[in-house]
């Protein structure tokens, strides 16, 4: 098995409930989800709890996990694409310890990944989970800061507000100039953040064949995307969507077509580009070498 | 066939609520036609209700008793009690009042103020513009103000504007309240001809002239406004 | 013109605050190419009565009735959210006194004038930018500001983008509330004319509440004149300002200068 992070499945801390949670939050937090995926896109409010970490450390994906988790799943925890950031490890840690389910950090093995801020190169599949953690589910709140309001125009499917932001990029720099939190439509209904990740993983939530689950914790929201949905990235007819493109391939693994990071080698500004995906890198770096 | 406007038994006096309800009576039994081709002039000292008249007629004031008849093509229109839409469509095709002062929105040009009259008075574009261009230049109105808004004019200036904004249009009645008052005898001749080209042409002009030389000019026949003076009233 | 069904009417509109009455039983109506003013005092209702005809505020009797662009008429407590606010954002404008609340500050002004058509459904960003420029040269404002934020802008000028706003979608009704309050007199003046052309050039019918006579007379045809949530009287504009019949409409004339 590569990857530093994986672990067999263990008997989990004593005094604990099974995921940390109390069952009854967690069917709370089922029924939520069920009506997230029920009318997807939309927000869906839940009694978020005080978790054992701050806000803003993925408290809404952790609960989303918690509810969610069995005994069989294998469960994958990344941050901005890496298995090996402090984020990333503490939660897989604390799953562990609370659920003692098996722990992954390659994408094809596990059936539960929380994420913060990317989506896997590698394609997800039917039965796997993805959950996002969501730091400002509602997409109209730079518009338009009376909740009140927000769920009206949600509710009356009053987008054109949307359109001002990306009519306002483009008016300043030439193109649309969002490149992560980049607003879709789902399922030709709901206007949806999809979380901060890149513009470039938009693509991969559309049709996708695993759920994908969002969780806002301080917010207290939660919205889904089921399989198979569609998930269209807002654009304009002469301004049309378009992902960012990278002309040098991973300096470690040599693939094209992966989300880069660019990272500063020496104090020199020496600078190289390197998948943010560590799983695929890594499984291609490895490959190479067999 | 209709006179193009009737006045028939008309009263009038001001209520002032301000003053205690004191009631001014201002005309009574008012009674005369205007018919197309002929210029009635208004006649008798001030304060004995002749701009009150004119204003009756267009609509501006109210009336106690009686009715003010408008022909309108084939219908007859009474001012006294007609809906107000139906005083601004009739205002709009077919009654021109040019009064002494030039009232109009600040800063608009006054070539576009006589334009704009023309467009309101049914004229297409062109027509308005190619009419207000030769209107101001026989009024004698220096081309270089054309551009300027009137507020800075002079008296006389700005009404030779007014008249032009009057004229412009092909409206059958018109009512002329001293439009001439602060002109010269050049421009007033121009005026005169003015007002002859339109009795030619069929209108019908009912208007106070306080200058004879004007009223000889064009007057048809004289009403003496004193025959309206209002019966006295218990007050 | 006369036998047509008006575009807009209210019947016996009457709303209360406590035990205080702020419109009573009011009837008017408005037809395209009409301006009708409504004035009065502070507190005599006309604002009350703008946000009743604009279905902000539900009255506690009457109603308002609209004739919909297929020619029906609907009562606007009839139609639901959905299609209320569609009708606020397509067929009607809303020019309000602060500007602040009539635009997006931080939006630029091409942005601001946009909206109104990415809410119609517009995604072709050449057209909306098209549109923007061609409405801030109507209003006079110089196409070279229209990246800029209204914030940088004058309060002339803010209004002027309000209207442009507004009038982008072609609406056939447009609310104004004391649209030139707080102006310079020249700023005033500008304005005045700007909406007496585009009213007339669009055919629109305005409703405009103010407590300036002179702006009521420069502007409508008709006007109401309201005192402690009634009208009092209405008439054709430059009836009810030289020969006013109501006492306090006397008194309303008397106490400003001759507009």
């Amino acid at each position: 098995m590569g990857g530093g992070g994986g672990a067999e499945p263990s008997a989990p801390q004593s005094g604990y409930n099974f995921a940390y949670l109390d069952e009854g939050t967690k069917r709370m937090i089922r029924r939520a989800i069920l009506k997230a995926i029920a009318v997807p896109g939309y927000q869906v409010p839940f009694a978020s709890r005080e978790m054992p970490m701050p806000y803003g450390w993925g408290t809404g994906g952790v609960q989303v996990t918690a509810a969610i988790l069995g005994r069989a799943d294998v469960l994958k925890v990344i941050d901005q694409g890496a298995d090996d950031t402090t984020n990333a490890v503490s939660i897989r840690r604390f799953f562990a310890k609370t659920s003692g389910v098996a722990t992954t950090t390659r994408t094809t093995e596990a059936t539960v990944i929380q994420t913060r801020h990317r989506i896997p190169e590698t394609p997800l599949t039917e039965g796997q989970t993805l959950v996002y953690q969501v730091p400002i589910p509602e997409p109209l709140r730079f518009l338009e800061p009376r909740e009140t309001e927000t769920r009206q125009l949600h509710a009356l499917a009053e987008y054109g507000a949307m359109h001002v932001k990306l009519y306002e990029d483009i008016s300043r720099h030439g193109h649309i100039a969002t490149t992560y939190a980049y607003p879709v439509e789902v399922a030709g209904r709901y206007v949806m953040d999809p979380s901060p990740t890149p513009k470039f993983d938009n693509p991969k939530m559309d049709d996708c064949p695993a759920l994908q689950l969002f969780g806002a914790g301080r917010e207290r929201r939660i919205y889904a995307v089921p399989p198979y949905t569609s998930v269209r990235s807002l654009d304009f007819e002469d301004h049309p969507f378009r992902v960012q493109d990278f002309t040098e391939p991973c300096a470690l693994c040599g693939a094209r077509g992966h989300y880069l990071d660019e990272v500063v080698t020496d104090d020199a500004g020496g600078r190289m580009y390197i998948c943010s995906d560590t799983d695929i890198c890594e499984t291609r770096v490895a490959e190479a070498a067999r | 066939m209709t006179a193009l406007l009737t006045f028939r038994d008309v009263a009038k006096s001001f209520t002032l609520h301000l003053r205690g309800g004191v009631v001014l009576p201002v005309v009574g039994d008012v009674g005369f036609t205007v018919e197309p081709g002929e210029c009635v002039v208004l006649g008798g000292p001030s304060g004995a209700g002749k701009s009150s008249l004119l204003k009756m007629a267009y609509g501006n004031y109210r009336c106690d008793a009686g009715a003010i008849l408008v022909r309108d093509g084939d219908a007859v229109i009474d001012v006294v009690r007609a809906d107000p839409r139906v005083v601004l469509a009739l205002r709009a095709r077919v009654i021109a009042y040019v009064s002494q002062f030039l009232r109009v929105i600040p800063r608009v040009p006054a070539l576009d103020v006589v334009e704009a009259a023309g467009r309101e008075g049914g004229l297409d574009a062109e027509a308005a513009l190619a009419r207000a261009k030769d209107l101001l230049a026989r009024l004698n109105l220096p081309e270089r103000l054309w551009g300027l808004p009137p507020a800075t004019f002079s008296g006389g200036e700005q009404q030779r504007v007014n008249i032009a904004r009057g004229l412009i249009a092909d409206r059958p009645l018109l009512l002329l309240d001293e439009p001439t008052a602060s002109l010269d005898d050049r421009n007033r001749a121009v005026v005169a001809e003015l007002v002859r080209e339109k009795l030619k042409a069929g209108a019908g002009v009912l208007g106070i002239f306080h200058d004879s030389a004007m009223r000889d000019a064009v007057a048809t026949r004289v009403v003496d406004v004193t025959h309206f003076a209002p019966r006295a009233r218990a007050a | 013109m006369t036998s047509r069904t008006p575009l807009l009417s209210a019947h016996g509109l009457t709303k209360a605050y406590g035990n205080r009455l702020a419109c009573a039983g009011i009837d008017l109506d408005v037809t395209e190419g009409e301006v009708l003013a409504i004035v009065g005092e502070s507190g005599s209702g006309k604002s009350t009565l703008l946000s009743l005809l604009a279905g902000e505020l539900a009255p506690d009797a009457g109603e308002v009735r609209y004739r919909m662009r297929d020619g029906q008429i609907r009562a606007l407590a009839g139609l639901g959210p959905a299609e209320l606010r569609r009708l606020m954002r397509t067929d009607w404008g809303f020019v309000r006194q602060d500007a602040r609340q009539g635009l997006r500050m931080a939006v630029s002004a091409g942005g601001n004038v946009g909206e109104r058509l990415m809410g119609m459904g517009e995604r072709h960003y050449g057209r909306i930018r098209g549109q923007a420029l061609d409405w801030l040269g109507r209003v006079e404002i110089e196409v070279g500001r229209v990246d800029d934020p209204p914030s940088q802008f004058s309060g002339g000028m803010r209004q002027r983008l309000q209207i442009a706003r507004n009038l982008v979608t072609q609406p056939r009704l447009v609310l104004m509330d004391e649209p030139t309050s707080g102006l310079d007199v020249s700023v005033q003046a500008r304005l005045l004319d700007l909406i007496r052309r585009l009213s007339a050039e669009l055919g629109l019918a305005v409703i405009i509440v103010t407590h300036d006579l002179a702006v009521a007379r420069l502007l409508s045809h008709r006007i109401a004149v309201m005192r402690a949530g009634r009208v009092i009287e209405t008439g054709l504009t430059d009836r009810v300002l030289d020969d006013p019949e109501h006492a306090y409409t006397q008194l309303l004339v008397s106490s400003v200068l001759a507009a």
